[in-house]
């Protein structure tokens, strides 16, 4: 199956209002299931699926698909953080998969992350929904992830760049999902006003419609090819 | 009113839908009530401050020990806050002995963000000599009886353990260059802001309970963690995962969360008193 590779950018309202250029290549692995890599600026996250596929005893599930993230940092070993993250990206991709279509096996998720320069965790979960959608998973809903950054000023910044983050008063991830713009997942770094915190909310689940139209729009266009 | 002890084993989310639809739980609380809520401090006189927390039958202890460490050199004048949940296999049955699990870490992890987004401890207060010596604080926190909501309890225990932490004065001798602990005179140490958290756990994609129990927890469709401090500013917002909400939704969990802040503020204060002086 060979790769594709699609570029997406959001339109500058001016300010922080914008999503850096982000692009995604998808089955550029040929062992697993589904592959996906997910660039945002210059974050790179590099995705492998495998499953449905044969669980061990101990870990299998009567009624439903035992999901399983490895999340692999870019220098050393896996650490707390790393597991805190992992728990986050599974119960997010337990919410959309549909593992009662598939009780008794594992799905598993292997991240690796390739650079790092910023809205890291927001880049793992778009990876994370691509990689699903190359393998075909049953989804009930996709999802994205969008980071933003408060800075001392006050100001909202979307997709804030490494610098950025460590400047910022708080930093907010959310992960919105496609039918709804529901909040799937939320973590937040720093402290900040309920009032800032919904006004990052709205901020997100705008920019969530450029990511949902990126991904249709990379979808249609590897269907189309072939 | 009849319990359907049957059905409880057999049909255990059916049994709970029973009691949502009258608006209350099977322990007979209300969906927005917290469990009876004590808070026990100083019992570990061989550390430096500890607490230990009851929710209900949900009980952590605290325990804080402070130790002399050169300071980073990045951070020449900032001491350390190191903490770890453990939750051993003494807990509940779905913990084994072993290398710390996927819950244990992550809520290890929760914790050190709690203190970093909330700048309970400023670092600097931890300094005793620029760029040479500064405090350690290693904050253990065990739980012994796990019956859910295990973010909330270690959250307090932590909270109520800082406050009892006794600090000897140290100093540096200028000739020999040492350092001299005098543990007979102590200072308490400053607690900036005092983070309080609240959880939730979302069932059938639409209703909130607020403190649930192990029982709760494993029927949920999700769960959510907020955290306050002193202003009404949040310090953290944790819903990893778990059936969507609207913003409205979380609103209304924030709105809880600051009511349940001023409780927890009040017992602790009230604790804090009723401590005699050494």
């Amino acid at each position: 199956m060979g790769a594709t590779q699609e570029e997406g950018k959001m339109a500058t309202e001016g300010g922080g209002c914008c999503l850096r250029p982000f692009s995604c290549e998808q089955g550029l692995l040929s062992r697993p299931d589904g592959s996906a890599a997910f660039l945002q600026g210059d974050t790179s996250v590099l995705v492998g699926l495998y499953g449905p596929a044969e669980v061990k005893v101990s870990k299998e599930l009567p009624d439903r698909a035992a999901l399983e993230v490895l999340l692999r940092p870019k220098v050393g070993l896996s650490g707390v953080i790393e597991r805190s993250r992992e728990q986050l990206l599974r119960r997010t991709c337990e919410a959309v998969v549909l593992g009662v279509l598939h009780p008794r096996t594992a799905i598993t998720l292997v991240l690796q992350v390739l650079s790092d320069a910023g809205s890291l965790l927001s880049c793992c979960l778009n990876a994370a929904c691509m990689g699903m959608l190359d393998a075909g998973l049953p989804l009930s809903s996709l999802f994205c992830g969008v980071t933003c950054a408060i800075d001392l000023n006050g100001v909202i910044v979307l997709d804030p760049t490494t610098q950025q983050e460590q400047e910022a008063r708080a930093v907010l991830t959310f992960a919105i999902d496609s039918t709804e713009k529901k909040v799937l997942t939320a973590t937040t770094k720093g402290s900040c006003s309920v009032v800032e915190m919904q006004q990052c909310l709205a901020a997100a689940q705008h920019a969530a419609d450029t990511i949902f139209q990126f991904y249709r729009d990379s979808i249609q266009r590897r269907y189309s090819k072939s | 009113r009849r319990r359907f002890p049957r059905l409880r084993t057999v049909e255990p989310l059916e049994y709970y839908r029973r009691f949502l639809k009258e608006n209350c739980r099977p322990d007979g609380r209300e969906l927005g009530e917290f469990r009876a809520t004590t808070v026990n401090i100083g019992s570990i006189t061989t550390a430096d401050g500890s607490a230990l927390v009851k929710l209900g039958n949900t009980t952590v202890i605290c325990g804080v020990k402070a130790e002399l460490a050169a300071p980073a050199v990045d951070a020449a004048n900032k001491g350390y806050i190191v903490p770890n949940v453990e939750l051993p296999s003494l807990c509940s049955t779905r913990f084994r002995s072993g290398p710390p699990g996927e819950e244990a870490q992550a809520a290890s992890q929760f914790i050190a963000d709690v203190i970093e987004n909330s700048q309970i401890i400023a670092k600097e207060d931890l300094c005793v000599a620029n760029g040479k010596l500064a405090w350690v604080l290693y904050c253990d926190i065990i739980c012994l009886d796990y019956d859910g909501n295990i973010l909330d309890a270690s959250a307090f225990a932590l909270l109520a353990a800082l406050k009892n932490v006794q600090l000897p004065s140290v100093t540096i001798n200028e000739e020999t260059g040492l350092s001299e602990v005098n543990l007979k005179q102590k200072n308490p140490l400053i607690i900036r802001k005092h983070p309080v958290a609240t959880s939730f756990a979302i069932f059938d994609d639409t209703l909130l309970i607020v403190d649930p129990t192990a029982e709760e927890e494993d029927l949920a469709t999700g769960t959510v963690t907020i955290v306050t401090d002193d202003e009404g500013r949040l310090c953290s917002v944790h819903k990893p995962g778990g059936s969507p909400l609207t913003g409205a939704k979380l609103q209304d969990c924030i709105t809880r969360a600051v009511t349940r802040h001023k409780e927890v503020k009040k017992l602790i204060d009230k604790v804090i008193k009723s401590i005699k002086p050494k």
